[in-house]
């Protein structure tokens, strides 16, 4: 195995332990209390929040994907070519809001919850998606294309097992960054009570106990990591399988 | 045989093809030489309806391309582009197999199909199959390339500018390996490029256009005999005129018996070759050997050198 | 000689696609409520439709106003037509607004709250969607975009400086706090950009440094990658414990207005997050220079440093530019989080407003930041375009 791959694993196991049993890694966080604060948070166990995390970052990030890739597919036909030019400009002038204030936006249509926070992470997350899926869609490389046609596919085959397929890496590139943000928007969605890690570190900024903050941060922060180094990695394998070059 | 007929593209104000009319017979190769803007590679995509035609038809076997939809008309003519257009996420293999998957062959027909053309072109199926595009080399992409186009058996196929990303020495042998092939199945090829060189070596009839005109439409040796304008004469070049006609022509038809002394010249060579074999060795006859060794005779300089004027 | 169908050539068609699906949309949204009334400032609203939050003309001038709005983004009418319609749209929506505001609210009554509907929000998305669909049709020049971007924001300054919107309740909301919200606004942008500022200095040189050297590159690269990941909430508060303990421990730290709590953390949160694009782009645009001339400079003999900084910053510097302009609208929007630590900006009242769900307090601090990260956004993307080289047409 290689090194890279042994600290991944020993990331993962040890965040997976601590999400399990907390109180075993009490100790460390004990030094950062005072005062006789409790060192591990347990209001709700780490374990339910870190899946009901995980969960509306999940639901999130497929609805978004569902969308924002048909939408791209819909803008890149001949029949949507009219909308294509806006919704370009679209995806970038969205992605100057920042997400916080489409969570907090949300709240007064759908109340607090773990709804604001779902719209909000899937109305935020559609827009790298649909932005790489543009790009992906719209730069495959014209002698392929020209091929596709060449060799008599119809206009579905072509876009199913050619375009698409060409496209995957670069759309996976967007659902990543996609996932990156979500994680830490639903981090913030505790402030409108969604269940989610931020409620740790929320808990111990409300009472000033930093061990609650740092396993908070160093949780969220962990998840974040993984996800972004893990669909990093299966993106570069899509581009050594779909033949083309890697990035840097 | 295809008919094309008064075969025209518009855009807006801008005539690119006018009124192209010409008929390539069975087994043939039709190649379309001009400079860039001449309108050959618009001509050749409307042969499948890449493009459509603004007027005029395509005729092919007798039939209307646009009797069927254009996607099945493609699916029976094979395509061959510069830079090979190999799809990147397929293996070579399914790359070949494109065109067979679409008209529904089964996986057996299909299999030993990829392989018979893989050994063709002299790509060991086993090494070869299931390797991706992009670890191939450049001559090997754009021999995978014409192998996916003839994957169907198509009587048809249509080339653009298919060596036009090869080095002199890969390009070669990429015509000739397609001359062979063409041989093999009797393909009906027609091929663009703007290389004079190459339409002469492999073309059967050469169609010289410009500004969206057909010029000339005839045998390489009526081209370069007569060309019918000054811009025919210009793209053949005019102090290369008895050299081309040379290249058209094999030792085998000169040969005659008698004696000859030096390095023997084979009987499938250019009198083209033969003749500057002649003036690097300073000799005025060659011995004729072929390729098993038996002597057919010899080859004189003049009877060449009367070859390469001007034809009545 | 036969003729084609299928090259026939277009058709003027009447109907713009877009147009249709944009008013569409208005049809809907002028039968939602334009207003909603409160008797004060937590309870739950009452919708007004446009007839009953104006007074009769003002309801039907509003309603022939977008009658004929839409009537011009279903035509295909010149383009800049389309702008102006939209503009002008725009406008008198919030002018109406602004009157359902007074219209609504009882004279003299200081509690009850009149805000925005939904209704009006999505006019208002559908004819801002036509005047940004009208704008990328046009392509217009950089400086032509600031002029439209600064037309839009004097348009708004008068109409806030009129007090025709005085009525509506996030005014309310900024009259009760009025030095508070200036005072954010400044910390606000102190954060965003002394953090932008600090990372331009910063990370330029690093930049450097790893396009020329290949070790140190892809480590650094990483470093900061993982940084931008972690969300800011949780980097906020994993700098609190250090800051903290700087604070106590180091001489002076806390004279300088070190603290584990407040900017601090804040400030160095948003400078690491800052670091990446400033970085990578100068990796990537030192990259991009192209090889000739970069070997050009060479031959003539220019020193290391003179390549640098003739050569090569130049030709990279759009693209470097383009970082910042990330770094810039990314960190109008993270601002608003410092508010959870104690660190002050737009996000206080955004977070106040959603503890008390007084959403009018939320739009206070949104509303602000997002018109802050958008003009930022128009502004650099028009900056980047004209350091850029201009891209000669081919063929």
């Amino acid at each position: 195995m290689k090194p890279g791959l042994i600290v991944r694993l020993v990331v993962l196991a040890l965040l997976v332990a601590f999400v399990v049993t907390p109180q075993s890694f009490a100790w460390v966080f004990q030094p950062l209390t005072k005062n006789g604060q409790p060192a591990i948070y347990t209001q709700n166990t780490l374990l339910v929040l870190t899946l009901s995390h995980l969960a509306i970052v999940a639901v999130a990030t497929l609805l978004a994907t569902m969308l924002a890739v048909g939408l791209a597919i819909l803008v890149t036909r001949p029949f949507g070519a009219e909308f294509l030019p806006l919704s370009r400009s679209l995806a970038n002038i969205g992605q100057t809001f920042p997400p916080v204030a489409v969570l907090a936006l949300a709240v007064p249509v759908l109340g607090f919850g773990w709804q604001p926070t779902l719209v909000a992470l899937f109305l935020y997350g559609l827009l790298p998606i649909f932005e790489n899926a543009l790009t992906g869609l719209t730069t495959l490389p014209p002698a392929v294309t020209e091929a596709a046609r060449g060799v008599g596919m119809t206009d579905r085959q072509r876009l199913i097992q050619v375009e698409l397929p060409l496209a995957t890496p670069v759309i996976l590139a967007g659902i990543r960054l996609s996932v990156v943000i979500s994680v830490a928007t639903a981090t913030i969605g505790s402030t409108v009570a969604a269940w989610t890690l931020g409620e740790v570190i929320i808990a111990g900024l409300l009472s000033n106990n930093i061990a609650f903050v740092a396993q908070g941060g160093l949780v969220v922060g962990t998840i974040a990591v993984l996800i972004y180094d893990g669909l990093s990695a299966v993106e570069r394998m899509l581009m050594r399988r779909t033949g083309q070059r890697t990035g840097t | 045989m295809i008919e094309i007929e008064a075969l025209t593209k518009d855009y807006l104000a801008l005539t690119v093809v006018d009124h192209v009319s010409l008929t390539v017979a069975d087994g043939e190769i039709a190649v379309v030489v001009g400079t860039s803007g001449s309108g050959k590679t618009t001509l050749l995509r409307m042969i499948n309806r890449l493009i459509e035609p603004t007027s005029g038809s395509v005729r092919i076997d007798g039939e209307d391309t646009r009797a069927l939809p254009a996607f099945e008309l493609r699916r029976r003519i094979g395509y061959a582009i510069q830079g090979h257009g190999l799809f990147p996420h397929r293996t070579v293999g399914q790359n070949i197999a494109t065109v067979p998957s679409l008209l529904g062959w089964d996986r057996a027909r299909i299999d030993r199909r990829v392989d018979e053309l893989l050994e063709l072109f002299q790509l060991p199926p086993g090494e070869f199959r299931d390797r991706m595009p992009s670890e191939l080399s450049g001559g090997q992409q754009q021999r995978v390339g014409v192998a996916r186009a003839l994957a169907a058996e198509p009587k048809l196929l249509l080339m653009d500018e298919p060596f036009g990303a090869l080095d002199p020495i890969i390009r070669a042998k990429a015509q000739s390996d397609l001359l062979a092939i063409q041989k093999r199945f009797g393909t009906t090829i027609v091929l663009v490029t703007h290389d004079m060189e190459e339409a002469i070596h492999l073309g059967d009839r050469i169609a010289v256009m410009d500004k969206g005109q057909l010029l000339q439409y005839a045998p390489p040796a009526e081209i370069i005999a007569r060309p019918a304008t000054p811009f025919v004469a210009e793209l053949i070049g005019t102090g290369e005129r008895p050299f081309r006609l040379l290249s058209l022509t094999r030792v085998r038809e000169l040969v005659e018996p008698g004696p000859a002394q030096g390095a023997p010249i084979s009987p499938d060579a250019t009198l083209r070759d033969a003749y500057a074999e002649m003036l690097w060795t300073g000799r005025d006859i060659l011995p004729v050997v072929d390729a098993t060794g038996a002597s057919l005779g010899r080859i004189r300089r003049d009877d060449i050198a009367h070859r390469a004027e001007r034809p009545q | 000689m036969t003729t084609v169908e299928t090259a026939s050539p277009r058709l003027p068609l009447a109907v713009d696609k877009l147009g249709v699906l944009i008013a569409a949309v208005a049809a809907v949204a002028a039968f939602m409520p334009f207003a909603a009334f409160r008797a004060n400032r937590i309870v739950l609203g009452e919708a007004k439709g446009i007839f009953a939050a104006l007074p009769g003309w003002e309801a039907t001038l509003l309603v022939l106003v977008l009658l004929a709005g839409m009537a011009i983004a279903i035509t295909k009418v010149p383009t800049l037509w389309r702008l102006a319609t939209s503009l002008v749209v725009v406008a008198l929506l919030f002018v109406a607004v602004g009157q359902a505001g007074t219209y609504l609210t009882p004279p003299g009554d200081r509690i009850a709250r009149v805000s925005p509907g939904g209704g009006f929000w999505l006019l208002v998305f559908a004819f801002a969607l036509l005047a940004a669909d009208a704008i990328t049709r046009l392509k217009l020049k950089p400086w032509r975009r600031i002029a439209v971007l600064a037309a839009v924001a004097a348009f708004f300054a008068i109409l806030l400086a009129s007090g025709t919107l005085n009525d509506l309740s996030i005014l309310r909301e900024y009259f009760n706090r009025g030095e508070t919200f200036w005072r954010e606004a400044q910390t606000h942008l102190e954060l965003a950009l002394g953090s932008l500022v600090a990372a331009t200095v910063a990370g330029i040189p690093i930049g450097i440094l790893c396009y020329r050297s290949d070790a140190l590159r892809a480590p650094v690269l990483n470093v900061l990658n993982a940084i931008q990941t972690i969300p800011s909430i949780a980097l906020f508060g994993l700098l609190i414990a250090p800051l903290a303990w700087v604070a106590a421990n180091v001489p002076g730290a806390a004279l300088l207005g070190v603290a584990g709590v407040g900017a601090a953390p804040a400030m160095v949160a948003l400078f690491a997050y800052s670091l990446l694009p400033v970085v990578a782009n100068t990796v990537v645009g030192l990259q991009g220079v192209p090889p000739a001339a970069d070997d050009a400079a060479r031959g003539m003999g220019m020193t290391d440093w003179q390549r640098l900084v003739q050569v090569q910053f130049p030709l990279a510097f759009p693209v470097i530019l383009t970082g910042i302009r990330i770094v810039l609208v990314q960190n109008i929007g993270l601002a608003t989080i410092a508010a959870l630590i104690g660190g002050g900006g737009f996000g206080v009242f955004v977070f106040q407003g959603v503890t008390q769900t007084a959403m009018d307090l939320v739009l206070l601090g949104a509303v602000p930041t997002v018109a802050l990260a958008f003009a930022a956004a128009v502004v650099l993307d028009a900056a980047v375009e004209l350091v850029s080289p201009r891209e000669i047409p081919r063929d």
